[in-house]
C-alpha cells in the first residue's frame, strides 16, 4: 500500500486484485500503475480516468459503461506494431506488465478532438441524413464526400503489418456444454460433474463466479467468490471436467456444435514462442446450457452518456471486484430495486452516494442514503467528465446534484444471444419486462439463470442445478441434486422506464450515436420494422452489437406506434457473441500453410537440379530446369522441348489421377464412364478416354489401360483426379450398384514419368528388366503391360504419347520413384537426356495439338474439341443423351483449330479474341478466342490453339486476334491444330 | 418530397418535422394490372420501373416481411460489369450504367461508389482466362485492366506478397466496378415507387396464385385475394415454394450464402478484392467495417443461417491474402437464400401460364443486377417481349441446350 | 452438421462433398422415346424443398460411401441416413418386380 495506491486515487479497498503484484501500464502515452487482477478498465478508474474514448459519429467523450464485454464506449487500440488490435474493449483487457493503449477515433487527442464538431452539426447528421445528400453536383460523390466521410468513420487502425501470431484450433467433445461460469453454470457444472457425465465449463472471464465476484451479499455463509473458488476446485479435479476460462463461446451451430474463442496469451504481452495466441475450439455437444447471466440495460436521458455515467450493476463490480469507483459521489438513477444494491455497497466501500433517484413514487427506502422518489434526471453537465446531474423532482422542481458519476440501471434483460443464433425468438415477459429465451431453442440447449430469467442468485443456482439434471436425464444420467447454499432471493421488482420524456439529445446506441430523436424520426419516416429501425439508424450494429441498445429502442418504438414491445419486433441475435479475432478463425492456415503443399516423389531430386516449381493444385510441379548460363525461362524451355525432341526427355506425371478399375465389370462400367467405347479393348492396350457431364459438356481426358480381362488402370488430368473418382463412385454406388467392380484411387500410390523422345524406347531398355520385350513389334504405339525395372522392381509400363513423340510412361510404386529418376538420368546420359517441366510439356502438347485445361474449361463439347465423333451412338454413358441438344450442335459451333501469327515474330495472347480479318471490332462480331498459345522451337514460331466459330471448316482464312485489354492486334492463320507430325508417324516409331 | 441540401438544412433548423414517409403503408386493393410478389430490390426496381419508363398504373408490389428484407439486405454490396459470356454481359453492362446514374435518378443517395474490383490471378491459367474475361468486357463495352504482380503490389501493398502459398501473379481491374450502401437500394426504389403511384403493401403473404383457364387471375394473399392482370415474381431464396403454387419446377435450388462484417476500422482496403486461390473477397463499407464474403455452405436450406466450417473458410483465405487481418475481429454474420441455378445465371421470362412471369435464379449474384433486373423485368411484364440485353436469361435453355454457364461447373447448382 | 454414417458412426458433415436431390439416382433410360426430355427433368428439375429433402453426400473424407440422407432444408434436423448402394439396389430390385420386361 505504498506509492500505488497513492497515485489510485478511486482504488477502494477489499476486492479481488492484488495489491502485491503492481502492473505499470501506459494509456495514451501517459504511465499508470495497476494491480493483478485488474482488467484496463478496472484500472483506469482506480487511477481516476474517466474519459476513454470517443463515439463514432459525433465523436462525444465517453467513459466506460459496463464493466464487461458489452462495452460500447471504452474502446482502445492495444499493442503495437503487428500486434496492434483495434476495438478492443478495455472492460475485457486483462491487465499485464507492459501493457500500451491508446485510445482511438480521435484527432488530435482524446482530448481534445477536431471531429467533435460534429456534435456542433448534430441537427443535420440525423439518422439517414447521408441519404438524402451528397448527391450534387454528381461527381462529388466520390471525389469528395465519401472520402470525408470514410476518414472519419471506423474506429481503430489495422497497421497493415502482418499479425506475427500464431493461433490454434481444436476440436471437443462432451457431454454437456456449460456456457458461462456464474453461479447458475457453476451449479450445472457441478451437478453434471458429479454425475459423471463429461463437462466443458467455459467463461469469457479469467475468473469463474460470473455476477459472484461483483456482489457483496454472501451465499449463507461464505462470499459468492470464494463459493465459486470451491466449486472450481472440486471441478479442476475431476477427470471428467474441463474448464475454459478465458473463453467465448461465440455461436450455437447445427447438432449440438458450438464455435468457442480461447485467449491463451491475450492476458499477456506477447504469446511464449511456438504458442499460439489464441485457440478455436469446435465443441461438439450432446446437451448444451446457456447460463450467461444478464445484461443491464441504461435509462434515456438528455446527456446520458458523458464520461462517469454508467451501468449501475458496473459500477456495483467495479466496487465490489476491482475495488475501483468511477468518483468519491457517486449518484444513483434507477426503476428497480436492485440497483439500490449498488448504492449500498458504494456506501460500504465508503463512496459518497448524495441520493439515490428512482422513478418510482414508491420505491423503497434505503437507510442512509437520500432516496428522490417518483424523479428524473433531466440534465447532466461536465464535457470530459460528469459534474453534476440535473433532477426533476417528483414535485416538478429540480435540483442539480454534484457528482462525478452516475450510475443508472433500466432492468436487466437476459443475455440470450447464443439462444438465437438457429433463428430462435425470443418471447416477452410481461413481469420481468423483458425478453427471454422462447421455446424454439437450438436442439439440445437448455437456458438457466439470469438468461432465462430466473434473476435472483438463489434462483440462478436452482435453475442451474435443474436444467443440468434434465439435460443429463435425457441422455441416462442419474443425476443426483447437489446441496447448494441459499443465497440472496430478492424478487424483481421494475417498473418499466425506458426514457425520460422530453429528452433532446438522449442515448439508446452509445457507439452508434442513436439517440430517442433519431428512433422518432425513423418512425416519422415510415422506418417502423424493427429490422427498418436498426438499418436506418444504424441501431445496434457497433461492435456491441446492440447489447445494451436494443431493447430499449424497441420500447421507444412501441411507444410511438402505440403496439406494445412484443408486437413492434423481438430482437434476435447471430454469431458471433462477441467479436471474434480473425486469426483465430483462420488458425494455422495462413501464409505457406493455407493449403497442404503436395509433392511428387522425384521432388527432392528436381530440386537438386535447381528446377523451378509452379503450383498445380495443392502440387508443386518442376516448370523447367535452368541449365547455367539459361538467364531467360524461354531459353530453358526452348532446350528442354529440342532436347526431348531430338533426343529424349523425362517428365514427372505423378500428379495424374490414377484410378484403379477392377471386377468382372470393369469394361462395361467404363463404358458407361467414358464417351467412347471400351468393352472391346483388348488385355495390354490403352486407349484415350474422353469423360462428359451428365449435362453433354466434356470435362475430363485421359487413358484407360487394360492390364486384364478384369483390370483398368485409369489416368485422369491432375487437377480432376477428385472429380472423377467422385463421378466414378457416383456413377458405381448409385447408378450402377449391381455391376461387379471395385475402384480404388491410386494417384499416391505411383510415382509416373513420361519418357518421350525418338530415343525414348533406347533409354528404357536400359531400365528394363531384360525378359520384358519393349521392341515396337512386342510393345507397339498404345501398348501396355506390367513389367520390372533394375533388377526386379515392379512397374507399370504405358506407350502413349502427350508429345507426340515416341513416348512411354512408366510408372514404379511412389517409394521408388525418386530412385527409378536417377537411374533413368543415368541411363540417359548417353542420350543426352534432358529433365522437362510443366512449359516444356505444355509446349509440346500445343504443338501436338491436344487439348488440355485451357480448353477442357468447362463449357467445351466433344464436338467443339473436334472430337465428335468419340460419343458413341451405340451405348449409353453418362452425357450421351444431354449432349445431343440442339443448341450444341449447330453449324457454327466453335471448333478446336490451330492458329499462327502471319507475322511470325510475333506472340499469341492466349485469351485474346478472334474478329473476322477486317470489319467492326465488338462482340456481336466475335468469331471465338485463343485458349492456349506458346513459342514453339521447333516451328521457330508462335502458335496457338483456339475455338473459331465453324472453325474446322476454315482453315487458312486469316484472322484478327484482338487484346483490346492490352491494346494488341494482329492477323493470324487458322491451321490444323496438329503442328508436329500430323501423320502420328513419330509417336508410332 | 423531392430531397436536397437546401431542404435538409431547412428541416434541421426547424427540427425535421417535415419528413414524409419515405413510402405509403397502405391497405391492398381488390385488383391491379401489376402485381410484383417479392419486395425486395428486384421487385421494387420492377414496380419502379413499370411506373416510370413503361408508364404502367395501377401497380402493387406484394412483400412478406418489411422491404429489402430478402437478399438486397443481406450482401456484399458489390456491383460491377465483369461478365464473360455473351448472354450475361450486355445485362451487366446495362446494370452498371444504370447504377451510374441511380442516384439523381431516385434523388436517393445510395451511395454508389465505383472503387474498383480487382480480381486476383495466381497461375498463368487464370491470367489467360482473366484476359479472355477482361477483352470480353471491353468488346462489350466495359472497362478492364490486366494488372503484373508489381500493379497490384502498387494498389494493395499489404496483400501477401511474401509467404503466400499461392503468390499473386497478377489481377484484372475493373474500375467501374464498387459498392453500394445495399439497403438504400431498396428504400430508394420504394420511395421511388410510391411516389409514382406504386402501392408497396408490406405484411402480405402471398398464399397462392389463382389460375384459371391457364391464365392467372390473382393471388390469394395473408390480406386477403388480390386481382392481378399480370404478375410478375420476384422471390428469390423462395422462387421454387412460389412458384410451386402454380404447380412449376424450376432449375433452381436453394443455398446459404454467409457474408461477414468485421468491427469498425479506419480505412485500409479502398476498393473491393477478390482472391483468385480461395474463396474470400472484400471490401471495406463507408462505416469502416471489412465487408467479405465466400462461398456456399454447400448444401441446400431455406435456413437463413451457415455452419462454422464455411466462416472458417472464408478467413483461412482472408488470411492467408491478407495477413494483417489477424488483429481485426469478426463482428458480424448472416446467411441469405439463395437461387441457385442450374448454369450459374439467371431467368427473366414469360412462362406457361398466361399472365405469370418469372425473375429469379440470381445465385449469389443478384444485388449488382438490381436495376437492370427490374428494368427488363418491367420491359417483359409490360411488352411481353424480352429486354435486348436478357434475351438469353429463358426458362428453357437447358432443354435447347443454350446454357449461359460462367464457371464451367455444369449442372451443379452449388458450384455456380 | 454432423451425419450419421451407417457404417462409420457420427462424422463432421465437413468430411463429405455434397452432391443434392437424391433424385439424380433415378437416371432414365436413354433409347426413350423421350429421352431428352426425361434427361433434362433428372438433371436440371430437382426436388428443392423447404422441408424434408433426400439428398446424396459423398464421404469424400473417409470411406468413400455415397449416403441418401434425408435431411429438413428449414431446421437441418437430419432424420435418416442410408448407404446409396443399398438404397439403389432395392430401387432395382422394385423395378425389376414393376417392369420385368425393360
Amino acid at each position: 500500500m505504498s506509492a500505488v495506491s497513492t497515485q489510485q486515487v478511486n482504488r477502494l479497498s477489499g476486492g479481488l486484485v492484488d495489491r502485491g503484484q503492481p502492473l505499470s501500464f501506459r494509456f495514451d502515452g501517459q504511465s499508470y500503475q495497476g494491480c493483478s487482477g485488474d482488467t484496463l478498465a478496472s484500472a483506469l478508474m482506480a487511477n481516476g480516468v474517466r474519459l476513454m474514448g470517443r463515439s463514432f459519429k459525433y465523436h462525444r467523450p465517453r467513459g466506460l459503461l459496463s464493466a464487461g464485454s458489452e462495452e460500447p464506449n471504452a474502446l482502445v487500440e492495444l499493442r503495437t506494431g503487428g500486434r496492434q488490435e483495434p476495438n478492443t474493449r478495455a472492460t475485457v483487457a486483462e491487465l499485464y506488465d507492459g501493457l500500451d493503449a491508446r485510445s482511438q477515433n480521435r484527432w488530435p487527442s482524446l482530448e481534445r478532438d477536431m471531429m467533435a464538431i460534429n456534435d456542433r452539426f448534430a441537427n443535420f447528421l440525423t439518422a439517414g441524413f447521408y441519404y438524402k445528400t451528397f448527391m450534387w453536383p454528381k461527381a462529388f460523390w466520390e471525389k469528395l464526400y465519401e472520402p470525408i466521410i470514410r476518414k472519419a468513420a471506423g474506429l481503430g487502425r489495422l497497421t497493415g503489418d502482418a499479425d506475427p501470431d500464431a493461433y490454434d484450433k481444436g476440436f471437443l467433445h462432451c457431454d454437456l456444454l456449460v456456457v458461462g461460469a456464474g453461479p447458475a453454470g457453476l451449479a450445472a457444472a457441478l451437478t453434471a460433474g458429479r454425475a459423471g457425465a463429461r463437462v466443458i465449463l467455459a467463461d469469457e472471464d479469467f475468473l469463474l463466479g460470473g455476477r459472484l465476484l461483483s456482489e457483496a451479499q454472501p451465499l449463507a455463509d461464505i462470499a459468492g467468490a470464494d463459493w465459486a473458488g470451491q466449486v472450481q476446485a472440486e471441478l479442476a479435479v475431476m477427470g471428467n471436467v474441463r474448464i475454459l476460462p478465458r473463453t467465448t463461446v461465440f455461436g450455437a451451430y447445427d447438432h449440438g456444435i458450438y464455435g468457442a474463442v480461447e485467449r491463451n496469451a491475450d492476458h499477456v504481452a506477447a504469446p511464449d514462442a511456438g504458442k499460439p495466441r489464441q485457440t478455436l475450439w469446435r465443441i461438439y455437444s450432446k446437451r448444451a446450457i446457456i447460463a450467461t447471466g444478464a445484461i443491464e440495460r441504461p435509462i434515456a436521458f438528455e446527456n446520458n452518456d458523458r464520461p462517469g455515467i454508467m451501468l449501475a450493476g458496473a459500477v456495483r463490480s467495479f466496487a465490489n471486484r476491482w475495488a475501483a469507483t468511477p468518483a468519491s459521489s457517486v449518484v444513483i438513477f434507477a426503476n428497480n430495486d436492485d440497483a439500490h444494491q449498488t448504492a449500498r455497497d458504494l456506501q460500504a466501500k465508503g463512496v459518497d452516494v448524495p441520493a439515490v433517484v428512482d422513478v418510482r413514487p414508491d420505491a423503497p427506502e434505503i437507510p442512509g442514503i437520500e432516496l428522490l422518489a417518483g424523479a428524473q434526471i433531466v440534465e447532466t453537465a461536465g464535457r470530459l467528465g460528469l459534474r453534476s446531474v440535473t433532477v426533476r423532482m417528483a414535485n416538478g422542481k429540480t435540483r442539480i446534484i454534484p457528482c462525478g458519476a452516475l450510475a443508472m440501471s433500466g432492468g436487466w434483460n437476459p443475455n440470450l444471444g447464443l439462444t438465437c443464433h438457429q433463428r430462435g425468438r425470443p418471447v416477452w415477459d410481461g413481469d420481468l419486462h423483458a425478453f427471454v429465451p422462447g421455446q424454439d431453442l437450438p436442439v439440445g440447449q437448455h437456458v438457466a439463470g439470469a438468461a432465462m430469467g430466473a434473476m435472483s442468485t438463489d434462483a440462478a443456482l436452482r435453475s442451474g442445478a435443474e436444467q443440468a439434471g434434465e439435460a443429463l436425464a435425457d441422455l441416462g444420467f442419474t443425476v443426483p441434486a447437489p446441496e447448494l447454499p441459499k443465497a440472496e432471493d430478492a424478487p424483481v421488482s421494475l417498473t418499466p422506464f425506458w426514457h425520460v420524456q422530453g429528452a433532446k439529445r438522449a442515448w439508446l446506441d452509445f457507439q452508434n450515436d442513436v439517440t430517442v430523436k433519431d428512433v422518432k424520426l425513423a418512425h416519422q419516416e415510415n422506418f417502423t420494422a424493427v429490422e427498418h429501425l436498426k438499418r436506418y439508424t444504424t441501431l445496434g450494429m457497433a461492435t456491441d452489437q446492440g447489447k445494451t441498445s436494443n431493447v430499449g429502442a424497441l420500447a421507444v418504438m412501441a411507444e410511438l406506434t402505440g403496439k406494445s414491445i412484443p408486437q413492434t419486433g423481438t430482437t434476435i441475435f447471430r454469431p458471433p457473441y462477441t467479436p471474434v479475432a480473425m486469426g483465430a478463425l483462420a488458425g494455422r492456415a495462413v501464409g505457406k500453410d493455407f493449403h497442404p503443399t503436395r509433392l511428387t516423389p522425384s521432388h527432392a531430386w528436381a530440386e537438386e537440379q535447381g528446377a523451378v516449381f509452379v503450383e498445380v493444385g495443392n502440387w508443386l510441379r518442376a516448370q523447367w530446369f535452368p541449365k547455367p548460363g539459361e538467364t531467360h525461362w524461354r531459353q530453358s524451355v526452348d532446350r528442354e522441348v529440342q532436347q526431348t525432341r531430338r533426343s529424349v526427355g523425362i517428365c514427372d506425371v505423378t500428379t495424374l489421377g490414377k484410378i484403379d478399375v477392377q471386377g468382372a465389370d470393369a469394361a462395361a462400367f467404363l463404358n458407361m464412364m467414358y464417351a467412347n467405347g471400351f468393352a472391346k479393348l483388348p488385355v495390354g492396350k490403352v486407349r484415350y478416354g474422353l469423360m462428359l457431364r451428365e449435362d453433354g459438356v466434356a470435362y475430363d481426358d485421359g487413358t484407360a489401360a487394360r492390364l486384364a480381362e478384369d483390370h483398368f488402370v485409369v489416368t485422369t488430368t491432375t487437377a480432376n483426379a477428385v472429380l472423377v473418382y467422385r463421378n466414378m463412385e457416383f456413377v458405381r454406388q448409385c447408378l450402377c450398384p449391381d455391376m461387379d467392380v471395385q475402384l480404388i484411387s491410386t494417384t499416391e500410390a505411383w510415382a509416373q514419368y513420361a519418357v518421350a523422345g525418338p530415343n525414348a524406347r533406347k533409354l528404357l531398355q536400359k531400365i528394363v528388366d531384360p525378359e520384358f520385350d519393349i521392341s515396337n513389334d512386342a510393345f507397339p504405339f498404345m501398348a501396355c503391360g506390367e513389367i520390372t525395372v533394375c533388377g526386379g522392381c515392379r512397374a507399370r509400363l504405358f506407350r502413349i504419347s502427350f508429345s507426340g513423340e515416341l513416348a512411354y510412361e512408366i510408372a514404379v510404386p511412389t517409394r521408388y520413384g525418386d530412385a527409378l529418376m536417377r537411374e533413368m538420368m543415368a541411363a540417359g546420359e548417353a542420350f543426352d537426356v534432358t529433365p522437362y517441366g510443366t512449359e516444356a510439356l505444355g509446349v509440346m502438347r500445343i504443338e501436338k495439338g491436344h487439348a488440355a485445361g485451357n480448353e477442357l474449361n468447362g463449357t467445351t463439347t466433344a464436338l467443339n474439341l473436334g472430337l465428335g465423333r468419340m460419343v458413341s451412338g451405340k451405348k449409353d454413358c453418362i452425357g450421351n443423351v444431354l449432349s445431343r441438344r440442339e443448341g450444341m450442335n449447330t453449324d457454327d459451333a466453335l471448333r478446336l483449330v490451330g492458329l499462327k501469327p502471319v507475322t511470325p515474330a510475333q506472340s499469341l495472347p492466349a485469351g485474346g479474341h478472334l474478329m473476322a480479318a477486317s470489319g467492326p471490332v465488338d462482340a456481336a462480331h466475335d468469331q471465338g478466342y485463343v485458349t492456349s498459345a506458346a513459342y514453339s522451337p521447333t516451328l521457330g514460331t508462335a502458335i496457338g490453339l483456339g475455338f473459331v466459330k465453324g472453325g474446322a471448316e476454315r482453315l487458312g482464312e486469316q484472322l484478327r486476334l484482338v487484346n483490346p485489354l492490352e491494346k494488341q492486334e494482329m492477323l493470324v492463320e487458322i491451321v490444323s491444330a496438329h503442328f508436329v507430325d500430323p501423320e502420328g508417324e513419330k509417336l508410332r516409331a | 418530397m423531392r430531397y436536397s441540401a437546401l431542404g435538409l438544412i431547412k428541416e434541421a433548423l426547424t427540427g425535421h418535422k417535415g419528413w414524409r414517409p419515405q413510402w405509403r403503408d397502405v391497405a391492398p386493393q381488390s385488383h391491379y394490372d401489376y402485381v410484383i410478389i417479392g419486395g425486395g430490390g428486384h421487385g421494387l426496381a420492377t414496380a419502379y420501373y413499370l411506373a416510370k419508363v413503361f408508364g404502367a398504373a395501377r401497380i402493387a408490389v406484394l412483400e412478406k416481411g418489411w422491404i429489402g428484407g430478402g437478399n438486397v439486405g443481406r450482401n456484399t454490396t458489390i456491383i460491377r460489369s465483369n461478365y464473360l459470356l455473351d448472354g450475361n454481359e450486355p445485362f451487366y453492362e446495362f446494370s452498371l450504367k444504370l447504377w451510374e446514374n441511380l442516384e439523381q435518378d431516385l434523388n436517393y443517395n445510395a451511395m454508389v461508389s465505383q472503387r474498383g474490383i480487382l480480381n486476383l490471378v495466381h497461375t498463368d491459367a487464370q491470367r489467360d482466362a482473366a484476359r479472355r474475361r477482361g477483352n470480353a468486357m471491353i468488346l462489350n463495352g466495359s472497362d478492364a485492366e490486366l494488372l503484373d504482380t508489381d500493379g497490384v503490389r502498387a494498389m494493395y501493398p499489404f496483400l501477401n506478397f511474401y509467404d503466400a502459398r499461392f503468390p499473386i501473379k497478377g489481377g484484372l481491374l475493373h474500375r467501374r466496378g464498387g459498392t453500394v450502401r445495399h439497403d438504400a437500394v431498396a428504400w430508394g426504389y420504394a420511395r421511388g415507387a410510391d411516389m409514382r403511384g406504386v402501392d408497396i403493401i408490406q405484411n402480405c403473404e402471398v398464399t397462392g396464385l389463382r389460375i384459371e383457364g391457364g391464365k392467372v387471375q390473382g393471388v390469394e394473399t395473408s390480406r386477403g385475394y388480390i386481382g392481378a392482370g399480370k404478375v410478375g415474381v420476384s422471390v428469390a431464396g423462395n422462387s421454387s415454394r412460389v412458384m410451386a403454387l402454380a404447380g412449376m419446377r424450376l432449375p433452381i435450388e436453394s443455398h446459404v450464402l454467409q457474408a461477414f462484417v468485421s468491427e469498425g476500422l479506419k480505412p485500409f482496403i479502398p476498393g473491393v478484392i477478390t482472391y483468385g486461390a480461395g474463396h474470400f473477397y472484400c471490401s471495406q463499407s463507408d462505416k469502416g467495417g471489412l465487408v467479405f464474403g465466400g462461398d456456399i455452405d454447400m448444401y441446400n436450406s431455406y435456413a437463413q443461417r451457415g455452419n462454422l466450417p464455411v466462416v472458417e473458410d472464408v478467413v483461412e483465405s482472408g488470411m492467408s491474402l491478407i495477413p494483417a487481418l489477424g488483429r481485426a475481429r469478426l463482428l458480424r454474420s448472416w446467411g441469405g437464400i439463395m437461387d441457385m441455378s442450374m448454369d450459374g445465371s439467371p431467368f427473366i421470362d414469360r412462362t406457361d401460364i398466361e399472365g405469370l412471369y418469372f425473375n429469379g435464379g440470381w445465385c449469389y449474384g443478384g444485388f449488382k443486377a438490381t436495376p437492370a433486373a427490374g428494368y427488363c423485368f418491367a420491359h417483359l411484364l409490360k411488352t411481353d417481349r424480352p429486354h435486348e440485353t436478357a434475351t438469353a436469361y429463358r426458362l428453357d435453355r437447358f432443354m435447347s441446350g443454350h446454357m449461359i454457364d460462367e464457371k464451367g461447373q455444369g449442372a451443379q447448382p452449388n458450384l455456380h | 452438421m454432423i451425419i450419421n454414417h451407417p457404417l462409420l458412426g457420427p462424422r463432421d458433415a465437413q468430411e463429405f462433398t455434397y452432391l443434392g436431390d437424391a433424385g439424380l439416382m433415378n437416371r432414365p433410360y436413354w433409347l426413350s422415346e423421350t429421352a431428352l426430355q426425361q434427361f433434362h427433368d433428372y438433371l436440371y428439375l430437382r426436388e428443392n424443398p423447404a422441408g424434408e429433402h433426400r439428398e446424396l453426400w459423398f464421404h469424400e473424407q473417409g470411406d468413400r460411401s455415397w449416403l441418401v440422407v434425408t435431411r429438413n432444408t428449414v431446421t437441418h434436423e437430419i432424420l435418416k441416413v442410408e448407404l446409396a448402394r443399398d438404397v439403389a439396389l432395392a430401387q432395382k430390385a422394385a423395378n425389376l418386380v414393376q417392369e420385368p420386361s425393360q
